[in-house]
């Protein structure tokens, strides 16, 4: 493999990686607080169809992306009501959304624009274009590092940018902050959190908030920078991909990044070579199809380290009477 | 008794009689979803050239899983409708274990398989059209390199592939031929950002045309061709339009014919095997004022010429369907 393949592989992993990363991270913030989130690929396809379709019909991908985080909201606000407010079974109000995202999503499409559960395709100013980095041509001519920041680092929509300054911004929050602690302590201890006077509900509607809001961006960048325009069913999967990554990374937000890279990594190489010849014995593309979802059961067996989700995770807060 | 049961028969009799005069048609789509802008969407245009001039009606459903499969056919058989069409080849299993039920139903399978006497199948020569639109691809391109993204990875697909590499070579000699699945599962019909994202991987190989048989994923290939002012080949349904001037042609499945026909012949619709080749249009290339700038006479001269040889068999295409082993392309 030659310099500028390697570049162009992590360049692709970089794109796959930012929708994995940003869901990743919305899963992180919900579940830290304790609820359990299965609903990501349901809010980032609804995101992703809300803000292909607003960027369509007002020509503003700022406001597209608005919508998406519009969507992606309510449905994290459904996702509050059931599991936060009536200590509904977050699992299964996780599959509800899923399946709600899954069919209206088409069913509006359809009924808006009738292109078969489709929106228009984006042009000019509904879409994110690539943000060339200052000096970037200037700096090409520098060996190595020249094409690796001309390539690699600029020439991505600003939602890239966005999605990894959010890892630091987000182990600041978590790790840093007075709300961070009380995030992490309302899915370890909540009875805690409530005995030092403070509103377990009302943090833990916030952490879902945020996981809608990070969702949101996640489907928008989907439909609306790397494609131009949302079609059915367009996450494919990476919402679960994403659910896989945050038990790779045991809830934690720099490892989430490096979980997210090496999901997209893997996908980047899978695409890149059909099948991987290793002297006489081939790898079927298959097999880097699917290490995502084994290196996760082999995390989750205990072989690799041990994954401990957080201890009141799953479970509604009841307060003592 | 005997009075009685004679009333009964006469009854059913009649019953039996207005459900046949009474029966429409109906046309199940696969899970590409009914507006693909490609294979299912070809469908869903025959049928209603079909209902326009007839003014008859059709029932209709678009599955959304793998589960409904059977579910729909045996619904659509027992509200008497004849004949049932089905599109994709995944229909062809499911067609299996319901046809035998509902012998005086007429079930058509595009793109399946089945021999029973009660089926219909329905099958293009689409290594032929793929070969053409190939040629084309190859002349078109100044890189000497062309790509080839396929939706699932199944026989029928890889039968596209190889048709292209064919025509690729046969055109030039010397081209290069990328070819890649999307996936192994259904969501390899509906994943347009991979499809991207193979697109940009091909191109970054030298692949300045690419030829999309992949459904829904194609969108997302057709898109990325076009921003990065590169070549696309659109299939099934004429995708010509959806860049003007970036879209090279397409290579068209004739879906719609078939499904059209089928309709006409109503309940004179035979059980049996129906291949739509070159010679009966069934398959071929799109050209319309989309795409009149970007081939010139050299091209369309060239795959004239390979189309009436073909069609005189003095060209054999490989068939991989048939053969399921591919001289000139690795999978």
């Amino acid at each position: 493999m030659d310099f500028v393949t390697a570049l162009q592989i992590a360049d692709s992993t970089v794109r796959l990686a930012t929708p994995l990363l940003l869901a990743c991270l919305a899963g992180l913030y919900s579940e830290r607080a304790g609820i359990f989130d299965i609903g990501l690929e349901g809010k980032m396809l609804a995101a992703a169809f809300l803000s292909g379709a607003v960027a369509a019909v007002t020509g503003n991908v700022w406001i597209g992306l608005l919508g998406g985080i519009a969507a992606s909201m309510a449905l994290s606000v459904v996702h509050g009501l059931a599991s936060i407010t009536f200590r509904g079974n977050q699992l299964i109000s996780g599959v509800a959304i899923n399946f709600l995202a899954s069919g209206l999503t088409v069913v509006i499409a359809q009924d808006w624009f009738e292109q078969g559960g489709r929106t228009p395709s984006l042009i000019g100013g509904a879409r994110f274009t690539p943000i060339t980095l200052p000096f970037a041509d200037a700096l090409a001519g520098v060996p190595v590092l020249g094409p690796i920041y001309k390539e690699l680092i600029s020439g991505h929509t600003i939602l890239v940018y966005i999605a990894f300054l959010m890892v630091p911004a987000t182990w600041w929050l978590l790790y840093r902050t007075r709300f961070g602690l009380r995030l992490r302590a309302v899915g370890e201890a909540p009875e805690a959190v409530d005995t030092a006077g403070i509103s377990v509900i009302g943090i833990r509607y916030m952490a879902v908030g945020i996981c809608g809001v990070l969702c949101g961006v996640a489907g928008a960048y989907m439909a609306t920078a790397l494609q131009a325009g949302f079609v059915q069913e367009m996450t494919a999967g990476r919402g679960y991909v994403a659910l896989a990554a945050l038990i790779f990374a045991k809830w934690r937000p720099w490892h989430a990044l490096w979980a997210t890279l090496l999901f997209g990594f893997l996908q980047a190489v899978a695409l890149r070579y059909q099948n991987i010849d290793l002297g006489g014995f081939t790898v079927p593309v298959q097999v880097m199809d699917a290490l995502p979802y084994i290196l996760t059961v082999l995390i989750l067996a205990g072989f690799v380290g041990k994954a401990i989700p957080p201890r009141a995770g799953g479970a509604p807060y009841v307060k003592e009477r | 008794m005997t009075l009685m049961r004679t009333f009964l028969g006469a009854a059913a009799t009649l019953a039996l009689g207005a459900g046949v005069a009474l029966a429409e048609p109906a046309l199940i789509y696969d899970l590409g979803g009914k507006y693909d802008k490609s294979f299912n969407e070809a469908a869903f245009h025959g049928a209603e050239k079909w209902a326009q001039e007839t003014g008859g009606k059709y029932l209709e459903i678009v599955l959304q899983s793998e589960a409904q499969r059977e579910q729909a056919l045996r619904s659509f058989a027992e509200a008497g409708a004849n004949p049932i069409i089905t599109t994709g080849f995944a229909m062809a299993s499911p067609i299996e274990e319901v046809a035998p039920d509902y012998p005086d139903t007429l079930f058509v399978t595009i793109d399946g398989w089945v021999d029973m006497p009660n089926v219909l199948t329905i099958g293009f020569t689409e290594h032929e059209g793929s070969y053409l639109v190939g040629m084309m691809a190859a002349k078109a391109s100044k890189t000497g390199t062309v790509g080839f993204i396929g939706g699932m990875d199944v026989p029928l697909i890889r039968k596209f592939a190889c048709g292209y590499a064919q025509g690729v070579l046969a055109a030039n000699p010397d081209a290069k031929v990328i070819s890649n699945m999307t996936g192994t599962t259904p969501t390899a019909w509906n994943d347009p950002v991979k499809g991207g994202e193979l697109a940009n991987a091909q191109i970054s190989q030298g692949a300045d045309v690419i030829y999309a048989a992949a459904g829904g994923t194609g969108v997302g290939v057709l898109q990325t061709a076009a921003d990065a002012g590169i070549l696309s080949i659109g299939v099934d349904s004429n995708q010509n339009h959806l860049h003007p001037g970036q879209v090279l042609t397409s290579m068209l499945k004739r879906v719609d014919v078939a499904v059209y026909d089928v309709m006409m012949a109503g309940d004179e619709a035979k059980g049996g095997f129906l291949t739509l080749d070159l010679a009966a249009e069934g398959v071929g290339y799109a050209m319309d004022e989309h795409n009149q700038n970007l081939v010139n006479d050299d091209m369309i001269a060239a795959v004239e010429a390979a189309k009436a040889q073909i069609i005189a068999g003095e060209i054999t295409v490989e068939d991989y369907g048939a053969t399921s082993t591919c001289a000139v392309l690795k999978f």
